[in-house]
């Protein structure tokens, strides 16, 4: 078989690449290794029923994969940990049809136009690569624009006064707010903070065929029974309507053919365990920023940037508990958030001299989180009082917590490559990740989590607590990042000596490969990847057909 | 286990009004149980005994003995809130999905396919090992010498404890939490789809 291109990662990025492909009448086959739970196998243009609101199936049991059994990934602080310090889960955005778009709560920030420009905006630091884009927020605004249509977006332009520019209104209003998020925002605002309902990529009408969302409260972490999550469902129903699209899931990408400059195709292991070769013209390469990198290298690429300058947003979570309860497990888990942790005001730049830093960002703080017993269960110790706690509920039910997704500066020393010992169940070497924070994000982190703290005994918390992910040294949280948000291994640029792709995904010197995710940031500003990189993977793929917008 | 076992209703009961264990033997079972009423006891609200979380546990040891696997429940709703009762037709498992969750639960057993990165124990061989540790007499014991018992296994009873919160608080469809009583006592409301809530319930206090 002969492809016009071969997707590998079926998730935002994939999705919306294959979505441009196709409406330019390109054929297509969209590769997962993961399962198909979110299509109808029988009628690719159809939602699958197999989303529950089942916490043993979602948090427990690895449904939306990867499972770290057969799907291993190794953990290192850095190379003076030998091999690897951890095997098992790291970073487990899910590994399934739909990918890093299933589980999410549906966040779509737009990034800032600085976002862009952050060498030039307020220069380097040392030990990182800070720099700028090859591109501005206003040659990626009409993409930002689209998207937000393709997939359903709900929002409230105007009611963030640091946002970026935008060109039009959200296609939807917000749907309705959580109500400890009335508590929270009202208490930030009284601090001059400035909360806003977060741009959501779930419906609050009917939209695009799907359903307005009706508040379950299984939504971060959890697929959606109904499918009011418009990512990439939306798009993907899209890609398959043109009939020029096939899915090949439970199918392992293990090698992009290169001969030359030119890949030629890719070879594939089915559910089967069988290998076959398929040949394309293109090859969109969009399995995240962590199995991204290990398939450039599992292929034999060599640019010695492939794997390096790995970000993840340093998690700052304040966490209050209150005489109240907040019904946390009715509505969208995060309906507001605010952004003025990402300002470099004077208290920000008064923190950076005392860390002898230049500047320090924090980032989008959530106002809120998900409800979930089992989780909440396995916190408490067992005996006696485990029944009394799960009644009073001060880790759930009376628990508001504002999380910050700090900017990670981005380390070349920070990288994922493969591991030399550790294999998946189909034989391959896996994705061994080397992570240490900078030290920015520890001082961005202890600057504003104090901050955040504030917000919460504003709000009436009667105890308060602040952890990170990753942990410090010393702490007793893991050094291992939960943050699903990954980037930056694949970085974009027009010197190769200093990027792996160029301003348009191609690799650099085998131009019909194509990264369409996250990888390719060059910065990880403090806002979830998204909608950016699902923005970017419609510009790239744009680029490829020869159907930029506007055209 | 043929295929017609996922017609066999699921609480077995014996003559005697005793559930059947599916994997555990009947002494295991019992010892299972009482380790599990000294985690979560009833306070007056229930706990472990009454919402039958060792037979959760029982469940997922011997889940590959029901056909399809008792792994994943099905979707979207489980008709609590209405509609069809679909998460009790559970998911046919994948290739990978199967080898993942035999690993996981059965051990590697020396087949070279589980072992790609040298041998696993399984949940199976820890639950053999962690209750025969706990004694013969662990049902003849009191409150305090049982756990004491538990206070000096801690390695087994972390696994135990992590299970019975699946089996306290996860769907009655997995063998626990019977009746919701896991639920019921703590005001959550477990599944709610297709029903959900209104935009008064979600922004009111």
């Amino acid at each position: 078989m002969s492809y016009d291109a071969v997707v590998v990662g079926s998730g935002p990025g994939g999705a919306t690449a294959a979505d441009v492909l196709t409406r330019a009448g390109w054929s297509v086959l969209i590769v997962d290794k993961g399962r198909n739970h979110l299509l109808d196998p029988s009628d690719l243009t159809r939602p699958a029923a197999d989303y529950s609101n089942d916490e043993v199936k979602f948090l427990n049991r690895h449904f939306l994969g990867p499972d770290p059994l057969v799907e291993p990934r190794t953990f290192r602080v850095g190379e003076e940990e030998g091999e690897h310090s951890h095997v098992g889960e790291v970073n487990s955005i899910p590994s399934t049809v739909g990918g890093g778009g299933t589980h999410a709560d549906g966040k779509v920030p737009r990034f800032r136009e600085e976002d862009f420009a952050l060498l030039s905006a307020y220069g380097p630091i040392e030990d990182a690569a800070v720099a700028d884009w090859p591109l501005s927020y206003d040659d990626l605004e009409p993409y930002y624009a689209e998207v937000e249509r393709a997939i359903g977006v709900a929002g409230e332009a105007g009611a963030n006064p640091l946002a970026a520019w935008r060109s039009g209104p959200y296609p939807m209003s917000p749907g309705a707010p959580m109500y400890g998020a009335t508590l929270s925002t009202a208490a930030a605002e009284r601090l001059g903070l400035h909360p806003y309902p977060a741009p959501t990529a779930a419906n609050s009408v009917p939209y695009d065929g799907r359903p307005a969302c009706n508040n379950c409260g299984f939504c971060a972490f959890f697929g959606c029974p109904i499918h009011a999550k418009g990512d990439p469902v939306a798009l993907l129903r899209r890609v398959f309507a043109t009939g020029r699209a096939e899915l090949a899931a439970d199918t392992f990408c293990s090698r992009i053919v290169v001969d030359g400059r030119r890949a030629g195709g890719v070879e594939l292991i089915g559910p089967d365990g069988a290998a076959r070769t398929v040949a394309a013209r293109y090859v969109v390469v969009a399995a995240g920023a962590v199995e991204t990198p290990r398939l450039l290298l599992l292929s034999g690429f060599e640019h010695p940037l492939i794997g390096r300058h790995l970000m993840v947003h340093f998690q700052t979570i304040a966490i209050g508990t209150f005489a109240q309860r907040f019904h946390t497990h009715r509505g969208r888990a995060v309906t507001h958030v605010h952004d003025d942790a990402v300002l470099v005001d004077d208290e920000a730049r008064a923190a950076a001299r005392a860390a002898g830093l230049p500047w320090v960002r924090g980032g989008m703080v959530e106002h809120g989180g998900p409800s979930l017993p089992i989780m909440e269960a396995k916190l408490y110790p067992w005996g006696p009082q485990h029944k009394q706690l799960m009644r009073s509920s001060p880790m759930r039910d009376r628990l508001w917590a504002l999380t910050m997704q700090g900017e990670d500066l981005p380390q070349p020393t920070n990288r994922v490559d493969l591991d030399p010992t550790v294999r998946d169940a189909r034989g391959f070497p896996v994705a061994r990740v080397t992570y240490r924070p900078h030290r920015h994000e520890v001082a961005a982190s202890g600057h504003h989590g104090p901050r955040l703290v504030r917000v919460l005994k504003e709000m009436g918390a009667t105890w308060t607590m602040v952890a990170t992910s990753p942990g410090l040294p010393g702490s007793r949280t893991s050094p291992v990042p939960i943050s699903r948000h990954v980037m930056g291994t694949a970085r974009m640029g027009t010197d190769p000596a200093t990027s792996v792709v160029d301003p348009a995904g191609r690799v650099h010197g085998v131009e019909n490969v194509v990264v369409a995710d996250s990888s390719v940031f060059v910065t990880s500003a403090g806002y979830g990847p998204t909608l950016t990189l699902v923005a970017l993977a419609a510009r790239a793929a744009g680029a490829m057909a020869g159907t930029p917008l506007g055209t | 286990m043929a295929p017609v076992a996922v017609l066999v209703p699921f609480r077995r009961v014996a003559s005697g009004g005793i559930r059947m264990p599916m994997w555990f033997t009947e002494h295991e079972y019992r010892v299972a149980a009482a380790a599990c009423d000294r985690l979560i006891p009833s306070d007056p609200t229930p706990g472990a005994a009454e919402a039958g979380v060792v037979d959760y546990i029982d469940t997922l040891l011997g889940a590959f003995t029901f056909d399809p696997p008792r792994i994943w429940a099905g979707g979207p709703a489980s008709g609590r809130a209405g509609g069809a009762a679909g998460f009790a037709a559970f998911h046919r498992l994948g290739p990978l999905d199967e080898l993942a969750w035999r690993t996981r639960i059965e051990g590697s057993k020396g087949i070279p396919e589980r072992e790609f990165n040298g041998p696993v124990v399984g949940w199976q061989e820890r639950y053999r090992a962690g209750l025969a540790v706990l004694g013969d007499d662990f049902c003849d014991l009191d409150a305090e010498g049982q756990d004491e018992r538990l206070r000096a296994h801690e390695e087994f009873v972390e696994l135990l404890y992590e299970h019975c919160c699946e089996g306290m608080y996860g769907a009655p469809e997995y063998g626990g939490n019977r009746d919701g009583v896991g639920w019921a006592g703590i005001e959550f409301p477990g599944d709610v789809q297709p029903r959900g809530w209104s935009d008064d319930e979600v922004s009111g206090p």
